[in-house]
């Protein structure tokens, strides 16, 4: 009679919800309480401390990383301006060395032409003055010959050539 | 009454449909009695828990890699995830309590998600075990409420943006409301988790009958994705109420 009792007992609990079993919260309390102070002690002691520093570490890096980067983009862009600088530097000096030359070209060639125009000068003068000679000798040439023809003419009319009396008369005719 | 018993039992025996048969607490190395001392069923999957806990918030960051691999960045992510909750939701001075919040979140993620192993046992559909959780949530709350704000702690229970009349009401309705709280926290995880598998154990026992049997198979088969969804949900949802419950112990002026 008992033990069919708690038989009937034992099938309604079965039947019923294990959940409001009140013999098994101590139980259950218990190990959860355990269970709990194991996962706190595991996230605390272990878990974040390791996975605050590395995403610390992380963060850290990156940040790190972007500044060298933005360093060295700096340092590019230094560099550009003076390639950019020498660059210009270059040409300044290409177009003062061009400038410097042609003034050099430009004074041996003023030289050269003061020097030709000194030359041409001088031969000009020197065939003046050969063309002169040549015209007085010419002239004196012709008072020569019309002197001497004076004289052959005034004895072939007969006359007695007075020589000095022929050149005065000859050249007083040349003059006039 | 015995024939009505043993109809019920007969009926019971033929469908073998005992869906909340499967949150019995046993004892594991054999004996009836269960002592509070006694290693049963509860011990074995809450030791799992903490297990999975040390696997993916110790084990899986042991390189400390820079870029993580994949169970760093699983462990990485669940880190971020409460991180961000709790100061999304109760604010940067609440992080002081982010080790207990990621203590009750994974615990409470891995034993619902381990109760959805066949054979194994949801420690999360047992009252004690949520209403533990829920009253240590509400006797945190309530301490750090009084300790960082004094009596003016009291200041949750008295709407000042309501009209003066309506104010005794309203410090009524919030009393009752705050005390309902840890009620509401822990049965609604139990619930949830209860629920669910004796659902697919209810599938489970119309499984034997043939010409049932494959919309039995397809429901388990659907309430089981279910029940994934759902053992994350209410593992979050339990961590945001805490969150929420500590914004009010540390801000309680609305």
């Amino acid at each position: 009679m008992a033990t069919e009792a708690m038989q009937a007992a034992g099938e309604a609990h079965k039947a019923g919800m294990p959940q409001l079993d009140f013999t098994t919260y101590a139980n259950q309390i218990f190990w959860l309480v355990v269970a709990l102070v194991l996962i706190y002690l595991i996230v605390s002691k272990l878990a974040l401390p390791r996975i605050g520093g590395v995403l610390a570490e992380r963060k850290g890096t990156i940040e790190r990383d972007i500044a060298a980067a933005e360093e060295l983009k700096r340092k590019a862009q230094a560099a550009e301006a003076a390639y950019n600088q020498a660059l210009a530097d270059a040409r300044t000096e290409a177009a003062k060395i061009v400038a410097a030359a042609k003034a050099e070209i430009q004074k041996d060639l003023d030289a050269a032409t003061a020097k030709a125009d000194a030359e041409i000068m001088a031969k000009a003068a020197e065939s003046e003055k050969r063309i002169a000679e040549i015209r007085d000798s010419a002239l004196a040439s012709v008072t020569e010959v019309a002197r001497d023809t004076a004289a052959e003419l005034v004895t072939a009319f007969g006359g007695a050539a007075d020589a000095g009396a022929v050149g005065d008369a000859v050249t007083a005719r040349l003059k006039g | 009454m015995t024939v009505a018993t043993d109809q019920a039992a007969e009926a019971s025996s033929k469908l073998s449909l005992h869906p909340m048969e499967q949150f019995t607490v046993r004892p594991l190395f054999g004996g009836t009695e269960i002592h509070w001392y006694t290693i049963t069923n509860v011990t074995l999957w809450m030791a799992v828990a903490v297990v999975c806990t040390f696997l993916l918030l110790v084990y899986a960051t042991r390189a400390r890699a820079l870029v993580p691999g994949r169970g760093q960045s699983i462990g990485e992510v669940v880190y971020g995830f409460v991180r961000n909750m709790v100061v999304d939701v109760a604010g940067e001075e609440a992080l002081a309590f982010f080790p207990y919040i990621l203590t009750l979140f994974m615990f409470v993620v891995f034993a619902n998600s381990l109760s959805l192993i066949p054979m194994s046992f949801a420690t999360t559909s047992h009252f004690a075990v949520t209403g533990v959780l829920a009253i240590a949530v509400f006797l945190t709350v309530t301490i750090v409420g009084f300790v960082k704000n004094g009596t003016s702690f009291l200041g949750l229970f008295w709407v000042t943006s309501a009209p003066l009349p309506l104010r005794p009401v309203l410090a009524i309705i919030e009393l009752i409301s705050y005390f309902v709280r840890p009620v509401s926290h822990s049965v609604r995880l139990a619930g949830n988790m209860m629920a669910g598998h004796a659902v697919m154990e209810v599938f489970a026992g119309f499984a034997i009958v043939l010409w049932i049997s494959p919309l039995s198979i397809a429901a388990i088969t659907a309430m089981y994705g279910l029940e994934i969804m759902v053992a994350v949900v209410q593992a979050y949802v339990f961590t945001i109420l805490t969150c929420v419950y500590l914004k009010d112990a540390l801000h309680p002026h609305h």
